[in-house]
Order: C-alpha cells, then structure tokens, then sequence
C-alpha cells in the first residue's frame, strides 16, 4: 500500500521537506504529484523522525508547498532492463524519449549497485584496439580498465570519444559488444553529433543512450551515470557483452553533487564541492571491471572538462586517483591542428603492460613505447629550447631530436577522426619514425629487437 | 555497568545513524541496526541518544527499526588462519563473501573472521601445571610454511595451566584451561579478540636500532626505514605511490606483511592477489603469499569500514609483532582513512577545522603510527617484536601543505616525497632525493652483516648524496651559462650524478633482477660509480680531457650492473678492473 502525503513544509533549492511521513527509509525514491497534475520524482536524503528530505530530481520550480502530493514508492530507484533496451535512447533518470515502446522488463535492478567484491574481481589484461595510435601504441586500453579523458571547454573530446566508440574492438574475436552512452548537461548539439555518428555508422543498434542535456535538470543528473551504469551491468554480466561506457561529461555531474551539498548546507571541502566527492566517484568509477566467470565486461571512458585546463582541481584530481591512467587532451596540439590532440606525456595508462606483449600485441611493444615516449620528451625539450635561443642555437643532437618530436606530431600523433590504424600499423609507424637515430641511440629496445623489426624501414 | 537496552532509529543520513533509548550503551560499542542487521558503532552519545557509523550501506533504513547493541567494542578474532587471508576493512573474509553472497557484496553479512572448520596443529610449549601469565607462550601452530604461529595467553588471565594437549583443534575448540589465583578458570583456545581501537599491551617499548632492508636502492640507502620506525610516501597520482608500497609488501626484509587497501582501487587488489602467490621471497624461497595478510577495503565499499580498516590492519599486525617477529605494515593510502573521518564527522554535524576535516585528525593519525615501534613483547619466553608502518598519502593535487600530509609529518620519521616532474621523466621510484628524509640513517651500518662494510656504505651515500646536492645548484648554472663554462671538475660531479641517478637511484620493479638488491650488492653497486668517479678525477688532473673519460665503453656496463644476477656481485666487482684498464688506456694514448 503506497501512502501519499500532502504535507510539504519547505522548500529550498532542490531539496524538499515532508513532514509527518511514516515508516520512510533512507535513499528510497518518491512521486511528486504537482496541483496541475504534472508529475516529478525525488529520493529521499535523509529522515530525521517523521521529517523526510527529499531531492527533487526535475527541480523545486512551481511546487507548492501546500497542494503537491507525494507519493513514497518503498524502494530505491531501480531500472527496467531486458536486451530491447539496445538502440534506444532514454532521459537522464532512465524513461525512453525516443518514442518508442514502453521497455518490457526482463528484470529491475537497483540503480545504486553494490560494491564488487575485490575477490571476485578478474584482472583487466585483453587488449582494447581503439585505432587511436596514442591510445593503442603508447597508452593501450584494456577489458575492464577505467580511463578517463581530461579535456577542456573547445577541445574536441566529443569527436574522441565518438571515434573510440565507432573503432574499439579486440582483434580478432567477433564478440559482441556494446556502447553505453550518458551525456549529462551536454549541448543538444554535442549529444546530436554522437547520436548522428552512431546512426551513420550502424553503431546505434548496439548502443545504449542516456541522455540529460544542459537544459534538463541539473539534479537529474545525479542519477544519470548510475542508471547507465546498471544497465551495462545488465548486459556485461548477464548478457554477455562487452560495454564501452562512456560519461560525458563528469564535471557537470560534480557541479550537480556540489548544488545538492550546498543546499544541505554541508560543509564544503575544497572549491565547496562536498567532502565525499571521492567516495562519491568512486562508486561510480569503481563499477568497470571484470568478474570472474563472468563473459562480459565494463570498459569505462569518462570525459572531463578541466576548468582552465587545471589537472590540480578536485574534479580531474580525484578522477585520476580512481582511475586507472588519464589520457589528457592538449590544447598547443589542437592549435597547430593536430587530431586528436593527445598530450602524450602527461597521459598514462596504468594497465598498459597487461594488455600487450607476444600474445596480446606484439613482442617489440613494450620497449617500442618507452623509446618513443623517451625520444618525443628530449623532442620537446628541444623545441622549447628553441623558440627560446632559436633553431640555429640547438645542438644538431638536439636538432634531431626536434625534428623528430615534429614527425611524431605530424604522423603519430596526428589522424584525424577516421582513420582506424590498425595496431601492426601502429607499432609499425612507430619503428617508421625511429629510424631517423642510429642503433646505439635507441637505448631502451633490446639489439635484437631493432634487428628483428628496424631493417625494412631503413632500406625505405 | 548498566542494562543495555535496545533502541530505535530516529534518523538516518548516508552512513551515520542515531537512535534513541540507547541506555547503558558506552562509546564505540558495537551495535546492530536494522531488520537487516547492519554492523554499525556508536561514535558518539548525547543522553540516551546515540550516534552510529554503520559500515554497511544505509539504504532502505528508517525510523522506528531496531537497534541492538552487542555491548562488546569493534573486535578482531587474532588466531590461526589469519595468513594468507584477504579481508574486508571490519574482518569479514572476502573470500567467504564471494561462496556465500556472490561477486557483489551485500549487506548483513555474520560471516566470522576466522575459519571455523578448519583443523590446526597445536604444540604446546610449556607444561601442564605451570605458572602463566597474559602473553606467555603456551604452544605453537604452524600456519603456513613461513610462520610459526604462538598461542599466547589472552590478556588480563594469570594462573596455572592444565589439559594442553598436543591435537588437532579447530580456532573455537578449548586447548586447555587455566586455574585463577582466586579458583577461577579461564578456558584456552587458539583463538583470542581483541578490541581494534586499543593498542595491544607490550612489556617495554624499544628505540629503534636496525635498519628493515626493503632491497629498494633509493630506499635502503638514502632514506632508510628502521624495524619499528614510521615511514610515509605522499604523492600526486600516478607517480607511483601504489607501486612503491606493492614494491616493499613484496621484499622487505619482516616475518609478517599486513598490507592495507583502504578506500583505494578494485583492480589493484586484484593485482596483488594474483600476483603475490606466485612470487617467491627472496630470503625463504617460499611463495610471498605465506607471510601477508591482506585488508581491502576498496574506494566503492562503505565509507565508514574504510574508517576501521587501518585499525583492523594495526591489530592483527601489533599481534604478530607480540610473537616476536618483525612485523610491516602498509596502508594504502591514509588519505583515504582521513577522507572517511571527515565524511562520519560532517554527517555528525562536528565543527570542522581544516579543509573540512575533524579537528582531531592531527591526533587520530599520531596516535595511529605511535602503535608502531620496537617492543619487549609481554609475557615469556622474552622476545622482541618490531611493527614498522609505511603509510602512503595521497594530497590533492600533489600538495604538500595538504592537511593530511601535514598531520603526517608530525610523527614519521621518514619521508619518501614522490615528485610528479620525476615520474613524468619516468624516473622509479620517483623518490625526490633532495626533498626526502629519514632519521633512521645511522642505524644502516648495523644492518649489514658486516659492520666494516656497513660502515663504508654510509660514508659512500653521504658522498653521493653530496654530489646530487653539488648537481642541483651546478645544473642552474649549466642552464644559463652552458657546460662549458663550468670546470671540469664540476663535469665530472654532474656526469657521476647522472650515473648516480639513472645507475643507481632508478630502480626497475617490473624486471625480474632488479626490483630486489640485497644490501651487499647495493654497496657494489655505488662503490663501482664512485670508483668511476675518483678515476676521472685522477684523470683529469693528469690533464685527460672529460669528453675522453665521458666516452669510455665500461660505463654502458656500469649502466647494465644492476641487471647482473644477484648471486654474482663479483660480476660487478669485476667491472671496477676495467675502468681502471680504459682509463689506463687514456693515459698510453696521450703519453705515445
């Protein structure tokens, strides 16, 4: 039996309260039924004796304090899902808004998740082919890892991650995947842009959206990461597939997080975003991964628009100490045109030596990455060095070394949005590049390897 | 003491419940919340109104359900089984957790820390009728092919014992009894608890006088760790905090590893429990996996069982440490601890100090390391115990001022300072050599097994570390005049610093040699550079020009030394021969 109250007290900000509220409990969710019948729904904050606070998800506009009812539904926010809920595209708290049917529930699971037990949690080491060269040659992704894109306002990180979710595969196996996509306050025009890019592509039909835009309520978006999130769950783990989750964009979400906080007029911690705001991600972070026994799995690419750039400010700082790794995008590359502009040395996957080698990718990988990582950083260096003193200035050790960073740039780096490389060709262009230096240069690739692998690029 | 009474919610927000009709209920008592059943424990009383963390996730709780209190403060069973095991941050066995409840884990779990099935070996080591006290040594169990498990007498018994038996017992079966002075018995079993919060009682606390070898060059020999002493590793992320303490889980030099996951990443537990069962320790041949006892409590379980898990990991490492062996404990990270401390107090409604965080957690973090330490263990046979803590911290942001940090260094006694600009160069560890400290230093001679060696190893890094020092301000001056300018001298103290640097501080944990130096090889290690480093001087006043010196072949041997195989150091000594030849060749070509 649902009981229905109508005895709203206050109102302030987000939050609600109800009084006289019997027998509600902790994180369940409530229907608010407005005087024009209009329909909201909220979840319950915190009960102190027979006072509920409640967050409205959709907002406090128009509520009032005394015609609104509310409904206490006596569960948490749970998700319908079955495998119809591919190619479709839900709001932010998980209602369909592509006009279509209604989802038949094979079953409803809580949106908040548990926590994996760590026992039960299986290494990530199959290798990701993104066909991005710096993800797959010097920061490779593997099966269950966590890693986040730190990008900034007018950095192309939509066009990113809507190649990563076009290209990811893992080579040679047909298994079957599927791209899980929660946009929360993004531009209608970015979330268009990658539902278009799926559609074009075919892509859509494997893919599941959640969409809250910037105009949609801000506190919906607390839920919306966790409501995509059960349903990769549900076709990870139960379905089998293996789901490329993607969060777009997380800073927003944290801005929602810290609206809630100040209403509840915690005490803020740093730049007043609450003080579980680590724990906070991390429950949202933390469920990527593999289970043991279990086929599927849970691939998760967050984005983060860094305010100025800053990787010190509590949203990406926290993030990075989830994570496992950050690719970080840069905006002096995006200016000389360089796509995508990945800041390679600041950028780090921390599984990258578990997915690759003799059996994953090739024997030569590993020590390919360090040379080329080693070589672009005396690179850089060198073309700091000259717009200082001026290239004449440099060393014609150094002037190697510059060119060589400005190949890499151009070549490696550098792709476009299109190009699927695939991982031979990767290292390949890698071996490409390295050519330019004498055997003993290359310092960290064993001599047989560069036997093995430099020849045929130096007779070129 | 009061009759416990049982109460009722009146309010639940995220993790912190209060209830009323709490009588007789004392402070951090342990109680039980909900028609589920949810571990929680009282963190603060006002009347007959308590305040509960709960360590469970509080969804679906309400007013009016039941709270019971259990009277009895959070505990952990200390016995056999404890090796080897992997534990959530209140002792429950994830293991256990996953036959029972399946890979997530769920709420209202009983599961007890120790298994109740299995069968233990029990020796007893005195006899039947003989005099005991708390702590004595009444028999021995061998856990696991490294530890040899003490049965202590519980704390606060003295009398005599009788009916040890030699057998096989499971943790809850009586091994004998003992007969108080007043005609009392206590009943005897392989298992005692203990509560978390209080540090287990010792005979006398010791000065540190040892160095713990952790085969961690930069470590060992620059900014070394006692037995007993306290270490803390603050960093940025991603400069390799979590590997430097994966790094001395692995190969320290200590009977018993306690290492703690707190509030840190699924994935890197998953890492050492694969990883750790197929490594070997150095010193026993034995798969490492036989000495540690792990506690994760990973960054998406309950915020407030991240709180106690540090507390869980102290305990059981202080109990270990009261059977006389050398004890280390990591606990990573502390930030973490701290962060859930701030979490229960501000659902608390506390006043804040600092960033947000509880006024005492400059306290909480003080009297938490002051449970390490070199100790007389109680009771007899005498014998002495060592736990040294390694705490990890992670500031945001990389900022040192951080609070947590700060409290930190209040009390360690060593300083490992991870720099971001080091990692990025892909210097590991990326332990910052001019920034770090360790004030356990002039205990390293001793360590080594000989003294004389030991003695000259620490005049070489005291050499060494003046060179590093000499480097940093040179290398200002290279920057704004060119190397040119500087003597040649001064060049050869920055090439050796370079050598010193990537030849010695740099150190490989993913190559299968070099993430482990024995000491003695260390000492050649750094010989061999400075050795380079004196023969260029010679060189260069016997007018030998640096570029000469800087050319020589044996410096790329000098470079790969630390990949030589650890049982062939003469391999290593033997390179010193053929700087001394090259070098000689300079002098022939410029003579002839």
């Amino acid at each position: 039996m649902l009981k229905e109250y109508k005895t709203v007290s206050e109102i302030s900000g987000p939050l609600m309260m109800v009084e006289g509220v019997d027998n509600a409990k902790y994180g369940h969710i409530v229907d608010i039924e407005l005087t024009d019948g209009s329909m909201r729904h909220g979840q319950i904050l915190q009960v102190e004796g027979d006072k509920v606070m409640v967050q409205v998800f959709e907002g406090t506009a128009g509520i009032d304090v005394s015609g609104t009812t509310v409904r206490f539904l006596g569960k948490p926010m749970e998700l319908a899902v079955s495998p119809d809920i591919l190619g479709r595209v839900f709001s932010g708290t998980g209602v369909p808004i592509d006009n279509g049917p209604a989802i038949i529930p094979k079953k409803k699971m809580n949106i908040n998740g548990s926590p994996i037990n760590p026992y039960a949690r299986d290494y990530p080491n199959e290798f990701i082919q993104t066909g991005i060269s710096t993800i797959d040659g010097l920061n490779p992704l593997v099966r269950g890892q966590k890693l986040p894109i730190f990008s900034g306002a007018g950095l192309p990180h939509d066009e990113m991650t809507a190649q990563l979710a076009r290209q990811a595969s893992v080579r040679g196996k047909g298994e079957s995947f599927a791209v899980v996509f929660a946009a929360m306050g993004i531009t209608f025009e970015a979330a268009q842009f990658f539902i278009n890019d799926l559609t074009n592509t075919g892509a859509i039909e494997r893919a599941v959206l959640f969409i809250n835009l910037a105009n949609d309520p801000a506190i919906e978006r607390i839920s919306t990461p966790r409501v995509a999130l059960t349903a990769a769950e549900y076709l990870a783990f139960e379905e089998d597939m293996h789901v490329l989750v993607i969060l777009n964009d997380m800073t927003n979400y944290c801005e929602a997080l810290r609206e809630i906080s100040a209403a509840r007029k915690e005490v803020p911690g740093r730049r007043g975003y609450p003080g579980y705001l680590y724990t906070d991600l991390a429950t949202i972070y933390e469920r990527a991964g593999r289970i043991k026994g279990k086929k599927g799995s849970i691939t998760m690419v967050p984005v983060l628009t860094m305010p100025e750039d800053d990787k010190t400010h509590p949203v990406p700082d926290l993030t990075g100490y989830i994570t496992e790794g950050q690719i970080i995008m840069s905006r002096s590359l995006h200016r000389k045109a360089i796509s995508p502009p990945v800041d390679v040395l600041p950028s780090l996957s921390r599984l990258k030596d578990k997915g690759i080698g003799p059996d994953k990718t090739r024997e030569d990988h590993a020590s390919l990455y360090n040379q080329l990582y080693a070589g672009y950083a005396r690179g850089k260096e060198a073309q700091e060095l000259a717009t200082i003193l001026g290239e004449a200035a440099l060393s014609e050790e150094d002037q190697k070394y510059m060119r060589f960073a400005n190949e890499f740039e151009s070549r490696y780096i550098s792709q476009g949005y299109y190009e699927n490389r695939d991982i031979m060709e990767t290292l390949d262009l890698g071996w490409e590049l390295l050519s330019m230096f004498d055997d003993v240069e290359l310092k960290r690739i064993d001599k047989d390897m560069i036997e093995k692998y430099m020849p045929k690029f130096r007779n070129k | 003491m009061a009759e416990l009474k049982s109460g009722r919610i009146i309010k639940v927000a995220g993790p912190v419940v209060m209830a009323e009709g709490m009588m007789g209920a004392r402070m951090y008592d342990v109680v039980r919340v909900g028609a589920e059943n949810l571990i929680g424990e009282i963190v603060e009383l006002r009347g007959e109104k308590a305040s509960i963390q709960v360590y469970e996730d509080t969804v679906g709780i309400g007013p009016g359900e039941e709270v019971v209190n259990t009277g009895a403060p959070l505990s952990v069973e200390l016995g056999p089984g404890l090796i080897e095991s992997i534990y959530d941050g209140i002792q429950r066995p994830l293991d256990q957790l996953v036959e029972a409840q399946g890979e997530y884990i769920k709420r209202g779990s009983a599961i007890p820390g120790l298994r109740r099935e299995t069968k233990w070996h029990f020796k007893p080591t005195v006899d039947n009728g003989s005099e005991v006290v708390a702590g004595d040594v009444v028999g021995e169990v061998q856990e696991s092919t490294l530890v040899n498990h003490k049965i202590m007498v519980p704390a606060g018994a003295a009398g005599k014992v009788d009916g040890l038996k030699e057998g096989d017992y499971t943790v809850d079966e009586i091994i004998g009894g003992m007969t108080h002075a007043d005609g009392s018995k206590t009943e005897l079993k392989l298992m005692q608890k203990w509560p978390v919060r209080r540090p287990r009682l010792v005979k006398q606390r010791l000065n540190p006088n040892k160095v713990l070898i952790t085969g961690q060059r930069v470590i060992d020999a620059f900014f070394p760790i006692a037995r007993g002493g306290t270490a803390c590793v603050p960093g940025p992320f991603g400069t390799g905090k979590t590997v430097v303490q994966h790094q001395l889980a692995k190969w320290v030099d200590a009977d018993v590893v306690v290492y703690v996951g707190c509030g840190e990443r699924g994935n890197e537990m998953t890492d050492v429990l694969r990883e750790f069962p197929e490594l070997i320790d150095p010193h026993s041949g034995e798969p490492l996996m036989k000495r540690v006892v792990l506690l994760a409590n990973t960054s998406d379980m309950p915020v407030a069982a991240r709180e106690a898990s540090v507390y869980t990991g102290i305990t059981i490492a202080e109990y270990y440490r009261d059977m006389g062996y050398s004890v280390a404990l990591m606990a990573d990270s502390t930030s973490r601890w701290a962060e859930a401390m701030r979490e229960i107090s501000t659902r608390l409604e506390e006043m804040p100090a600092e960033e947000g965080y509880p006024a005492y957690l400059g306290a909480r973090i003080a009297s938490f390391y002051e449970r390490a330490g070199r100790v007389v263990c109680a009771g007899s046979p005498e014998r002495e115990g060592s736990l040294s803590v390694i705490g990890a911290v992670s500031p945001p942001g990389g900022d040192l001022s951080d609070t947590v940090v700060q409290a930190t260094l209040h009390v360690v006694k060593v300083f490992w300072s991870l720099q971001a600009r080091l990692a990025q160069q892909r210097h590991f560890p990326a332990i910052d050599w001019l920034t770090s400290y360790s004030f356990y230093k002039q205990h390293l001679p001793d360590s080594f097994d000989d003294k004389q060696m030991g003695k000259e190893f620490s005049e070489m890094v005291q050499q060494a570390m003046t060179l590093l020092e000499q480097e940093s301000q040179l290398i200002e001056i290279v920057r704004l005049v060119g190397a040119e300018s500087i003597s040649a001298q001064d060049r050869m103290a920055l090439e050796t610093s370079k050598s010193i640097r990537e030849d010695f501080l740099h150190q490989n944990a993913f190559h299968k040699v070099d993430t482990f130096t024995p000491v003695e090889k260390q000492y050649e290690l750094l010989k061999l550079i400075l050795h380079f480093h004196q023969a260029g001087l010679t060189a260069i006043d016997n007018g030998i020009d640096t570029s000469e010196i800087f050319k020589l072949p044996v410096r790329e041997d000098i470079a790969r030394a630390s990949y030589i195989d650890n049982n062939k150091t003469e391999q290593v000594i033997a390179i010193k021969e053929s700087i001394d030849e090259q070098v000689k060749g300079l002098y022939e070509a410029v003579t002839s």
